[in-house]
């Protein structure tokens, strides 16, 4: 696609949805604690402000043609020239609204959540910075941009899983994340600067190197690496097999935390980045593609039978996040078709999937308790939050019409085109999804209550953005569907708009698994069974328990290694032999000094003195002439006549 | 008449022999005395030329030396006598204040 | 060798000897005794010059009233009277400075005229002789002589005043 000159209208504004936040951030920084309600304000204000504008945008792209972008030059590097501004097609306008969208959910809920904590203020500041980043990958048309705000959402996601670091497993779970993504970040990094390089360090848009790796200059091969680079950032962002065991222990992070960043978000940043540089990827050598398909469906399958055995509620969303956002990539691994039904999910999916996680936090605000076995038949004393869950559930679950049902549909339909083992495995998972997500909804809304205490529903200001996301799980759905003309694809599509079909074998294959999924949930769990059967299943339930016994591996394998050895030894290179030449030269200059210093003493002063010494010896035999005797001071005088008598004389 | 090298040698034999008691003396009133004989031994020279030279000009100066000799004397004795008064002692050894 | 310089010799040998014993005498009214005899020679010497005036102003000066000067200042300060060292540490320096000092004279001397020389044929020196250049010629130094000899007499007296204001 190529950008014509600056758009119309409100799409040449994309650009302050991203700056509002970061606004409202430096607000409450200096102001929040003096404002009252302690700063919330800045925040709800500027995301709200920015969500109107947003749709603004998404209007006016509508009605004006194409895609369109504007920068400024930012900074050059040799022949490089990096520039700083936005892209805006339909992609852009869609995140815009869902990013932002779901940021206002969150920063109202949080006021009712977050009430009385102790960093109240400090929490909407790092809130909005993130919204803030992740605004400017969203916009960003060059690499360089979209790598800062990448970066700068990692660090956010680390303070805020952090947020409670008081207690140990907090911060050891925020370290977790932000080394588990660092690691994908590498590669990434270099991703970038492979695609750099291939447009002969002259630039860093997105545009342009999208149009470089389709033309003959570049060779296959540097493609092909550069796109499984760029992959890695993927997986580490975007929770994929190896490397997704840090969101599960990102649930240590308060509720709204998890809602926005953990689900709706940042780790969609990932699947973000694959579609926005899709181009890659096509040119690469096919093998890329399949490697990518091949991580997505382990992850996609794997997470979902983990969901099956959590008791923590928000680790059973944690999974699925995992695994939808796997199914997401699978997706991309297809092709354009999968492009752009995978993007049409990640819409759909962050209203289900935030909508969950807030429903969640109200659960565990009224129990005390993040244990579903601590919950039960909450259903008749929290209504509102049972009603939008209970939608939200069957959206994830893919139940008609809701908004899961069609984007999960869509997916369907672009593996059934020649892949026949993708489709295979997203059927299977779509089955186990809805098992888990009835379990969930059977032991935490039905059957007695379990846990002690008094739940009482949560207040407006957090059951206010579950209706709203609720509302919005009902009916961006039709937006993508076929039934209604899919006018999402309209927007979002790679090179050309692809014709939404309905296709009836696909439908049929995926109600019927949701179906069935949801019967043998509903069977199971209906008399909440004490103990959970998903416990009982012998060694496939302590294999999936101990999370396949991933996190021990890398634990022994590669974290104990690195800092036993590793560390050490670098440690023990550090105080030898950087601190022995460090300290060395120290001493050698102390020595010098030393040297100096008696050489100074002896030598120098030694002349110096030895000078006054001669002085004051010569004085001290001069002194004699002095004796205060006149009649030797005569004899000098009678010696020194006499000899100038001869003198002068007889010379 | 008196060859005049034997009068200059006798003057030059009073003068060194004054300068020998200028110097080896203790006393003062010694030291005082041998400066007496040095002025001698330079009235004998002046006297001397004079009748050498046939002028009489060397023999008002021979008087002129005695007039300060004697004037001298009397200064340097009264000194003399206050520096006794005030030390006790004319041993000019002993009176080297002026001493480094 | 004439009969003059056979008087002159008598007189200088006498002087000589007795100046010696002046600055070597252990007891100090001796030294004071040989420096008459001193000056008495030297006065001699000058009437044998035929310098009349000058050898009794000499006579009279001198061993009449110089050495009594001495002697009142001898008795005044208590010398010691006695054989005790009157001389300093400075004795052998000082015998090698007075012998230079002889000896470069001589050397001077013997320079000038040689071992003999020319004879004194003594012309001038009578009373009148010396009154006439003396009032004619240098009258200004002696006024600034007598003058001298004011200032030597008031300075002797002030310098010995005994110091006893009330």
């Amino acid at each position: 696609m190529s950008a014509t000159g600056i758009g119309p209208g409100f799409t040449r504004l994309a650009w302050v949805v991203a700056v509002l936040p970061l606004v409202s951030a430096a607000l409450t920084l200096f102001f929040g604690k003096r404002t009252p309600g302690r700063g919330w304000i800045y925040g709800v204000t500027a995301v709200g402000a920015g969500f109107v504008l947003s749709l603004l945008v998404l209007w006016h792209f509508v009605q004006g043609g194409g895609a369109t972008s504007s920068s400024v030059s930012w900074f050059t590097i040799g022949p490089l020239h990096v520039e700083a501004g936005q892209f805006v097609d339909g992609l852009t306008a869609i995140m815009l609204i869902v990013v932002t969208g779901i940021s206002l959910a969150v920063h109202v809920y949080s006021i009712g959540y977050m009430q009385g904590d102790v960093r109240f203020t400090w929490f909407y500041v790092v809130l909005s910075v993130f919204t803030a980043a992740m605004l400017d990958v969203v916009i960003a048309d060059n690499l360089i941009q979209l790598l800062v705000g990448w970066e700068v959402m990692g660090l956010c996601s680390y303070l805020l899983i952090g947020h409670w670091w008081e207690e140990r497993i907090n911060s050891n779970a925020a370290i977790k994340a932000f080394i588990t993504t660092r690691i994908g970040d590498v590669p990434f990094m270099f991703g970038i600067f492979v695609l750099i390089a291939a447009t002969g360090f002259h630039s860093a848009s997105i545009q342009q190197v999208g149009e470089l790796v389709g033309g003959a200059d570049v060779s296959r091969g540097l493609v092909s690496v550069a796109a499984l680079l760029l992959f890695g950032g993927t997986i580490g962002k975007s929770a994929q097999f190896p490397l997704h065991v840090w969101l599960p222990d990102a649930m240590q992070g308060p509720t709204p935390v998890s809602a926005l960043i953990h689900a709706a978000t940042m780790v969609a940043a990932g699947v973000y980045l694959v579609g926005r540089l899709y181009s890659v990827f096509l040119h690469a050598a096919p093998e890329v593609l399949r490697f990518v398909g091949v991580i997505g469906g382990i992850t996609m399958f794997g997470a979902a039978l983990l969901a099956l055995v959590q008791d923590d509620i928000k680790r059973v969303l944690a999974y699925s996040t995992v695994s939808q956002l796997a199914y997401m990539v699978t997706a991309m691994s297809v092709g354009p078709p999968g492009r752009d039904a995978a993007f049409f999910h990640l819409f759909t999916h962050a209203f289900f999937k935030a909508l969950l996680f807030l429903g969640a936090g109200c659960l565990i605000h009224a129990v005390h308790s993040n244990n579903m076995s601590e919950m039960g038949g909450l259903w008749r004393r929290m209504p509102v939050t049972f009603w939008t869950f209970a939608f939200g559930s069957a959206a994830l679950a893919g139940v008609p019409p809701l908004a899961g049902f069609w984007s999960k549909d869509e997916l369907l339909v672009a593996a059934s085109k020649g892949h026949a083992v993708v489709f295979t495995l997203m059927l299977v998972t779509a089955l186990v999804t809805a098992f888990y997500t009835t379990r969930m909804v059977m032991q935490t809304f039905f059957g007695p209550y379990r846990g002690h205490g008094e739940p009482h529903e949560a207040p407006a200001v957090m059951t206010g953005p579950l209706v709203a996301l609720a509302f919005g799980t009902i009916t961006v759905g039709f937006l993508g569907a076929a039934v209604t003309g899919g006018v999402f694809f309209k927007w979002v599509f790679f090179e050309a708009p692809e014709p939404v079909t309905f296709v009836l074998w696909v439908v049929t294959l995926s109600i019927l698994a949701a179906g069935l999924g949801i019967l043998a949930g509903w069977y199971v769990y209906r008399d909440q069974p004490e103990p959970d059967p998903a416990f009982q299943l012998g060694w496939l339930s302590s294999l999936l328990v101990n999370k396949f016994y991933l996190d021990e591996v890398y634990m022994h394998g590669i974290v104990l290694p690195v800092r036993d050895r590793a560390s050490a030894a670098v440690v023990w290179f550090d105080r030898n032999v950087i601190d022995g030449v460090v300290n060395g030269t120290a001493r050698l200059t102390k020595d010098l000094a030393l040297g100096t210093d008696v050489f100074d003493r002896t030598v120098v002063d030694g002349a110096v003195n030895g000078v006054a010494q001669t002085a004051g010896f010569t004085g001290g035999l001069l002194r004699y002439l002095q004796s205060g005797n006149v009649q030797r001071y005569a004899a000098f005088l009678f010696v020194g006549v006499l000899v100038l008598a001869i003198v002068i004389t007889r010379v | 008449m008196i060859r005049l090298p034997l009068v200059l040698f006798f003057s030059a034999a009073l003068f060194s022999t004054g300068v020998y008691g200028v110097l080896a003396r203790r006393n003062a009133v010694l030291v005082l005395m041998s400066i007496e004989l040095m002025l001698n031994a330079v009235n004998v020279n002046l006297v001397a030329f004079s009748q050498f030279w046939h002028d009489v000009t060397g023999q008002v100066f021979a008087l002129f030396v005695i007039a300060v000799a004697a004037a001298e004397v009397g200064i340097g004795l009264a000194i003399v006598i206050l520096i006794y008064r005030n030390r006790e002692t004319i041993n000019v050894d002993e009176v080297n204040l002026l001493k480094w | 060798m004439t009969g003059q310089e056979y008087a002159f010799a008598v007189l200088a040998l006498v002087g000589t000897v007795s100046a010696i014993r002046l600055v070597t005498a252990k007891n100090v009214v001796h030294a004071a005794l040989y420096l008459v005899v001193t000056l008495s020679v030297v006065g001699g010497v000058y009437l044998l010059l035929a310098a009349e005036f000058v050898g009794w102003v000499q006579i009279l000066i001198y061993v009449g009233a110089i050495v009594i000067l001495f002697l009142f200042g001898l008795m005044l300060t208590r010398a010691p009277i006695g054989r005790e060292a009157l001389d300093n540490q400075q004795r052998g320096i000082a015998f090698l400075i007075g012998l230079g000092v002889l000896g470069g004279l001589v050397f001077l001397i013997q320079g000038a005229f040689s071992w003999s020389g020319p004879r004194l044929r003594p012309s001038v020196g009578t009373t009148a002789e010396l009154g006439q250049s003396l009032f004619r010629q240098w009258v200004l130094p002696f006024e600034a002589v007598s003058f001298l000899l004011l200032a030597a007499l008031i300075g002797a007296v002030v310098l010995s005043r005994r110091d006893d204001r009330p």
